[in-house]
């Protein structure tokens, strides 16, 4: 990353080499720290994939055990959220919202460097697991006790890698929160901020709300372990059920916390390349918020097969269509957005218009989820697996793919390779498609999920999913090569980048030099 | 070997060349529906995807023209435009209504899913690492269901029978047109019991008792699998109901308590070593070679071995109550309930005398009666 400094300015004084890493307080090394480690976890996640993908080729078992196939389809989920999802939008968040609101950096910066050295902590016991006796949490990343209970020393770890991640998580929303609220350029009105702001702000929110519970629901599966609490122990009075409700109350918001922040990022591509502004921006927001306050009211709907009575199962499908509503709002503004501009397709747009058609198939999936009886039918099979790989690969991923092709001159001073990024957006589209699009016909016919094996009439549709992971998979390497070459070098980027581009962050220098905004630009 | 065989397959597929399945591949929607409440769930499934493919032709409809028509290169030029109150509460109040006509007829159903009164018969099935239970309350009867595929052809050893990994040894036989209520719980951890064709899903929670209910009209073989991750073998214990005509039915219910009465043990019975270990293997491969494998051997770090192990060779004592009580915090389930007295002496006494175990000692079932009160 040091060609991101070939221009600084004579005042840019930092410690070279690996200590400027370890010790820096800047909000843009932090920021280039959390992506850099985002892709690592994700190669390593991914190569997780790979091998369930390889082993569920064909029925029978070929390559692996079926508790390390377990340990397989846990640690790929745990770490894709935990390890790259939510690293990946905090490194944007890093980077963009001081430039994007004219801060300094952020509001606390020794804090902020603490959140990101927490991450490798907690990620090198994720990724030990495996060489514990007993081998990594095959739990599922759901954690649903009894069977967590049943776990060996790699389940402790694993519990406190999450407290780990989780303490990472609150000082960087705190740190967020503070920022956005009081840093903010003179001028800039909270309905003047740009939409990743707002929906990052709301993002944080929902982490410090979330993130306590989780904690408490993990650290309960612990005195459970070891020091004989009954909380989900029915044997003791306790309910293995009631960590469904807490652990849901966490992850429904969570899923939101995965999303939101894809909302903004694509809410600022698709006005650069259709160079019109944003349509709706105040129903934008008010948008984001309500998918935020519903978040809380729908945890049941994860659980509509552990016997709830009528009344909480209508309530929660009530609820959870709801969602449909706001959601709904986000997408119409975009193809209004994009009605009637002057657009054009640089890679960043078309993953952005690949991000609204693809998500909106995972929420359509998940409309069709919403409904009960429908959801007790397909519930725990591959229906769902393909539901929520619609709306983490081709939604949050896809964003966080456009979010690194659109900022990646502002923050290396080099435009892209534009002609191997346009590969890689083809490659991952359509690949992915022929990866996830067939898992909602074997989730139909009722294969169910975190199958080593399977029975033989699911094999085509498994093959042709499997051919499609190892498509998408190799393309993710193209992405890696197309950051490497603009990292080392490439076209100077100009200021503004994209013709299109409005914001403040587009009026600095590219690359953005070490320090920025040490005076408060005026917004008007 | 394996990658090659992969290839082949690979290149076989994209030649169309692939299937020489019998049946069922290339499946697009949900399995033909049996009974009542599947039906249901079919026609809902069928409804909302029409809502939904309308949905997404208008707006993305709409997405692609513009994406054809309003680009740079064509030389569009931008408009300002960037609200309109009209368009965006109309976009707002349509899809409430959209959704208020889906949710009406799921309310129904949801209602009728739930009303499990005045059943016909009622059965209670227990989820167990990784077996069923099937108990019919008022019959009497009882019996375990394992997967019956062997092991063989789950290793590739052999070629797969028609009903791979869908198969088990005593199916749950229950009859025709009669409203069947299930009685859904677990022994160790949470499993789920799921028959698609009956739109029965029903999560099996240690502890707790639910209930959900099925009505099959056509007799034949329904399938499902175990729907909640259990562990190693959650993707290996199938559900398999077998619906039979009242006739056959009554039939199938006199040959199984005639089975039931003629296998009465003698508890006092004192058995030599060689009938005990012979006994002893096959409950040992129904009951505990998932875990501790056929070899004795475990699986290092995740299930203890038996051979040459410290509770398989040491105190007898320890070894019965181990077997009888389980391990709490661990996947070694108490097998007091689930087996009778010779049973179990049976498989301790094979434990401590296969493999290179060589105590001498045999357990007779007087034994574990003693224990037992």
């Amino acid at each position: 990353m040091d060609a991101t400094h070939a221009h600084d300015h004579g005042h840019d004084h930092h410690p070279r080499g690996l200590m400027r890493w370890v010790k820096t307080t800047n909000h843009k090394d932090i920021g280039t720290l959390y992506l850099w480690f985002a892709l690592i976890m994700f190669f390593f996640a991914g190569s997780l994939a790979m091998m369930i993908r390889a082993e569920l080729f064909e029925p029978g078992m070929q390559f692996v055990h079926p508790e390390f196939f377990n340990q397989l389809t846990t640690m790929h989920g745990l770490i894709m959220i935990f390890g790259v999802i939510m690293p990946a939008f905090t490194g944007f968040a890093n980077w963009q919202i001081p430039l994007m609101i004219g801060a300094p950096d952020m509001a606390f910066p020794r804090m902020n460097n603490w959140s990101f050295w927490l991450l490798p902590v907690a990620a090198i016991f994720l990724v030990g697991e495996f060489f514990l006796p007993g081998g990594a949490v095959a739990g599922g990343w759901t954690m649903y006790p009894p069977l967590f209970i049943q776990g060996g020393v790699s389940y402790d770890l694993n519990i406190f890698a999450i407290h780990i991640m989780g303490a990472s998580s609150i000082m960087g929303s705190i740190n967020i929160i503070t920022t956005i609220l009081n840093m903010r350029a003179p001028g800039m009105t909270m309905m003047k901020m740009p939409m990743f702001v707002w929906t990052w702000l709301i993002t944080a929110y929902l982490l410090i709300a979330t993130m306590p519970v989780l904690a408490g629901a993990v650290t309960m599966l612990l005195t459970d372990r070891h020091f004989g609490t009954h909380f989900f122990n029915a044997a003791g009075g306790g309910d293995p059920v009631m960590f469904q409700h807490i652990f849901w109350f966490f992850g429904h918001p969570e899923v939101y916390i995965l999303i939101l922040p894809a909302f903004g990022i694509i809410s600022q591509i698709i006005p650069t390349f259709a160079r019109k502004p944003l349509f709706g921006y105040a129903s934008m927001v008010y948008a984001t918020g309500s998918i935020a306050i519903l978040s809380f009211i729908v945890w049941g709907h994860h659980m509509f097969t552990v016997g709830m009575p009528a009344a909480g199962q209508l309530f929660f499908m009530y609820s959870t269509m709801l969602i449909a509503v706001p959601t709904g709002v986000k997408v119409f503004n975009w193809v209004a957005t994009m009605w009637k501009g002057s657009m054009t397709f640089e890679t960043p747009m078309l993953f952005a218009v690949a991000f609204v058609c693809l998500f909106t198939m995972g929420g359509f999936s998940g409309l069709v989820l919403a409904i009960t009886p429908v959801d007790i039918q397909l519930q725990d099979t591959y229906y769902v697996v393909a539901h929520f790989h619609y709306v983490l690969v081709s939604g949050a991923l896809f964003s966080i793919f456009a979010g690194a092709y659109y900022w990646l001159p502002k923050w290396t001073g080099h435009m892209y390779d534009e002609k191997l990024a346009k590969l890689h957006f083809w490659l991952s589209v359509i690949s992915m498609n022929i990866l996830f699009f067939p898992m909602h016909f074997l989730g139909l016919a009722g294969m169910p999920r975190r199958v080593p094996d399977y029975a033989l009439q699911f094999t085509q549709f498994n093959q042709i999913a499997s051919i499609g992971g190892f498509i998408f998979g190799a393309s993710q390497l193209i992405f890696l090569i197309v950051v490497l070459k603009a990292v080392r070098g490439g076209t100077k980027a100009t200021d503004k980048v994209w013709e299109g581009a409005e914001g403040l962050e587009w009026t600095v220098p590219s690359p953005a030099p070490y320090h920025t905004f040490e005076t408060a630009p005026m917004v008007k | 070997m394996k990658i090659k065989r992969m290839l082949g397959s690979a290149a076989g597929m994209a030649l169309g060349l692939t299937t020489n399945l019998a049946h069922a591949a290339y499946e697009l929607n949900l399995q033909a529906p049996e009974s009542p409440i599947a039906d249901q769930i079919y026609h809902l499934h069928t409804l909302i995807m029409y809502v939904v493919l309308a949905i997404f032709v208008v707006v993305f409809g709409v997405m692609f023209y513009s994406i054809y028509a309003h680009r740079k290169s064509k030389g569009h030029q931008a408009a300002h435009f960037h609200e309109n109150t009209t368009v965006e509460v109309i976009w707002t109040i349509i899809p409430f209504f959209i959704l208020i006509g889906m949710a009406f007829p799921a309310s129904k159903t949801i209602l009728a899913m739930k009303d499990t009164s005045s059943p016909d018969m009622t059965i209670k099935v227990t989820g167990f690492q990784w077996k069923w239970e099937y108990d019919y309350l008022q019959e009497g009867i009882h019996f375990f269901s394992t997967l019956s595929t062997p092991r063989d052809q789950i290793d590739n050893k052999a070629t797969k029978d028609a009903h791979y990994l869908l198969e088990v040894d005593h199916p749950l036989v229950v009859p025709t047109g009669k409203k069947i209520r299930m009685l859904v719980t677990a022994d160790d951890v949470i499993h789920s019991w799921s028959v698609p064709a009956f739109g029965v899903k029903q999560d099996a929670i240690p502890g707790f008792i639910r209930d959900t209910w099925f009505k099959v009209e056509k007799p034949g073989i329904y399938r499902g699998q175990c729907s909640e991750l259990c562990g190693k073998d959650h993707g290996f214990m199938p559900v398999v109901v077998d619906a039979k005509t009242p006739e056959d039915y009554a039939k199938w219910l006199a040959a199984e308590k005639a089975k039931l009465a003629a296998v009465v043990e003698d508890p006092n019975k004192v058995y030599t070593l060689d009938e005990m270990k012979s006994k002893g293997e096959k409950v040992f491969t129904a009951h505990c070679a998932a875990c501790h494998q056929a070899s004795g051997m475990g699986i290092p770090g995740a299930f203890p071995a038996l051979n040459g192990s410290k509770i398989a060779t040491g105190d007898k004592a320890a070894h019965i109550h181990i077997v009888m009580n389980g391990k709490p915090g661990t996947a070694m389930a108490a097998f007091a309930a689930q087996l009778t007295d010779t049973e179990i002496a049976a498989v301790i006494t094979y434990e401590r005398n296969a493999w290179s175990n060589h105590t001498g000692d045999v357990i007779q079932p007087s034994e574990i009666k003693a224990l037992r009160k």
